[in-house]
């Protein structure tokens, strides 16, 4: 079978997803920039909100906005209610066993560092090691080391193939009656590798070793499963799924997050304030302090309602078959090297281009219409892995289409036509 | 290519990214500076000799976009020969230049080659790569020895 044969089956073959309906929902969708039809493939910095997220947001404003947890009011009881279905919404969502077990927090980064300074610092002696991986977001890498310099734990590394793929024979070999925490991405936002969690999480677990995942970029491309997955610890952004931005969750086992002192102090987290002695909440408040993110929350509720309306098996082939389709037209065209080839890959295409750096492609694209991310795309252990400064990269989501992909192969032929390579 | 596009890539800017000029290392530099601009990468070490405050000699080295390398390479065209405070002065125009508010036009004689980085103030996003090299050289010039960076 030749490639545009190929190409023909499988630009064909998902007419049961039907990717216009879905961006019709997606109001920036329709716009121009540039006097260009936008073709968003950044998706893997922050999604599109559907129109369901942005009526969410508004009719809260609209009608319920109140502060949680405080009124004896009407709407106070409103707000409360609303912002407290979003968490049973997310336990769900996950399959949580409790929604004690859902923390909402303003993201994957704070998530982590709240599992670093509330767990780690508590737990975690002098001479006890943190396992990360090489494909870690800087925010996965940071917060430990931060941890170390107020402790003393230490890092360890998992390094990788050339194809970005974890190595499992030494991750298993850096475990040791020192290791106190696995923490690792679910999938790569620089290589779009997807790791094989459940097995690390048997591994770890074999040992009495915790885990952490981060799965910033595995939510919105993945049904996650917290229970299946068996992560201790799983944290994610409302913002890369669908949802606003300033919200996301902490997942955490009921029995650890028990045992873990607050994080922040303030109002929301206390039963009892006397000056002598404080008495925390009971979970999941003792770790949200303060006024939350309500309309974050209500955003993310719906950002959830929108995920689950679709049918999501079709939803991962529609986003395989860009994938693919697009890896098979970038490795067509000469000089383009593909930076992350794991055989399990979610829609992250990082490239590079022989005599052209990175912040040039992305420039000329952005001429075209087309939005990529160019850079180290905070990881920047991967950039040295692979002895380069930067890739662009270009993420997929659900509401992309061949087209896009089309108009970005366009677009690297005029970086090439600029640059003449 | 769109007309953006051409002014921001202009031949001479093509030309410097593809064959810079005085790209080497100076083994007998009097002052030597790396600039780094985190946000993306680009890294260049600028090698200077210094006769009292006379530029006898520039080169640089290191990596990154075309806007950065090319810039690199036109102004160590430029400032060779100079004299420390027409450098500066050079400073101050290519600072104005690629922020919008020296207009190039019917400057071009007086403005050279620097001319070609005016597209540059369209790109808010690529100031800082067409400034990394002469921020380095300020800071090679006054003798400061951290490593410089735009962010
Ligand atoms: C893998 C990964 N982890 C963590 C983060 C940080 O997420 P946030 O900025 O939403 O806290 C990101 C976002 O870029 C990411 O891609």
């Amino acid at each position: 079978m030749n490639a545009s044969s190929t190409i023909v089956r499988m630009r064909g073959s998902s007419p049961s997803f039907d990717v216009e309906r879905i961006r019709r929902q997606f109001p920036i969708l329709q716009t121009k920039v540039r006097g260009k039809r936008l073709v968003y493939l950044d998706s893997a910095a922050t999604s599109q909100k559907p129109t369901q997220v942005l009526d969410a947001i508004r009719n809260y404003y609209t009608q319920e906005n109140s502060n949680v947890h405080r009124g004896v009011h009407f709407l106070s009881e409103l707000a409360t209610q609303k912002y407290e279905a979003v968490r049973e919404k997310v336990r769900r969502f996950i399959n949580a066993a409790t929604i004690h077990e859902i923390v909402f927090v303003r993201g994957t980064t704070e998530a982590i560092n709240l599992v670093a300074q509330s767990f780690g610092r508590s737990q975690f002696t002098s001479g006890d090691e943190i396992v990360v991986s090489a494909m870690e977001h800087h925010s996965n890498i940071v917060p430990w080391q931060l941890l170390g310099d107020q402790v003393g734990t230490r890092l360890r590394v998992i390094p990788m193939t050339d194809e970005g793929e974890l190595r499992m024979d030494e991750f298993v070999r850096l475990l040791n009656p020192k290791t106190r925490l696995v923490a690792i991405t679910h999938v790569s936002n620089a290589l779009g590798t997807i790791n094989l969690i459940q097995e690390m999480v048997s591994e770890a677990h074999r040992r009495g070793i915790v885990v952490l995942v981060d799965g910033a970029q595995a939510v919105p491309h993945i049904r996650v499963d917290v229970q299946t997955l068996g992560a201790d610890f799983y944290a994610f952004s409302g913002h890369k799924m669908f949802g606003p931005t300033g919200i996301g969750v902490l997942y955490g086992k009921q029995t650890f997050l028990e045992s873990m002192p607050p994080y922040q102090a303030g109002g929301d987290m206390i039963k009892s304030v006397t000056f002598e002695k404080t008495i925390f909440n009971d979970l999941p408040y003792k770790f949200e302090a303060g006024t939350p993110n309500i309309e974050g929350a209500i955003g993310l509720g719906a950002a959830i309602d929108f995920m689950e309306s679709l049918d999501w098996p079709v939803v991962e082939m529609h986003e395989q078959e860009l994938l693919q389709y697009a890896q098979s037209k970038l490795v067509e065209i000469p000089n383009v090297k593909l930076v992350g080839t794991a055989r399990l890959k979610s829609g992250v295409l990082s490239f590079t281009l022989d005599g052209v750096h990175p912040h040039d492609i992305g420039t000329i694209l952005d001429q075209e219409g087309v939005a990529i991310r160019t850079g180290h795309h905070c990881a920047q252990p991967v950039m040295e892995r692979f002895g380069i400064p930067a890739t662009a990269r270009a993420s997929i989501a659900l509401y992309n289409t061949f087209d896009d992909i089309d108009a970005l192969v366009q677009g690297i032929h005029v970086v090439k036509k600029v640059f003449g390579v | 290519m769109n007309s953006d596009l051409q002014t921001l890539y202009q031949e001479i800017i093509l030309d410097h990214n593809k064959n810079p000029r005085n790209f080497r290392v100076m083994a007998d530099a009097t002052q030597t500076l790396e600039g780094f601009n985190p946000l993306c990468g680009d890294r260049y070490t600028i090698f200077l000799k210094m006769r009292g405050d006379v530029v006898m000699d520039i080169t640089f080295q290191g990596s990154g976009c075309a806007i950065s390398k090319a810039s690199a390479s036109v102004m160590s065209t430029i400032v060779k020969g100079k004299r420390k405070e027409e450098v500066l002065d050079w400073f101050m125009k290519f600072r104005e230049l690629v922020t919008g508010k020296l207009d190039a036009h019917n400057r071009e004689e007086e403005l050279g080659k620097l001319a070609a980085f005016a597209g540059v103030s369209e790109f808010p996003a690529r100031v800082k790569c067409a400034s990394l090299a002469w921020h380095t050289l300020k800071g090679a010039l006054e003798l400061s020895t951290a490593t410089v960076s735009t962010e």
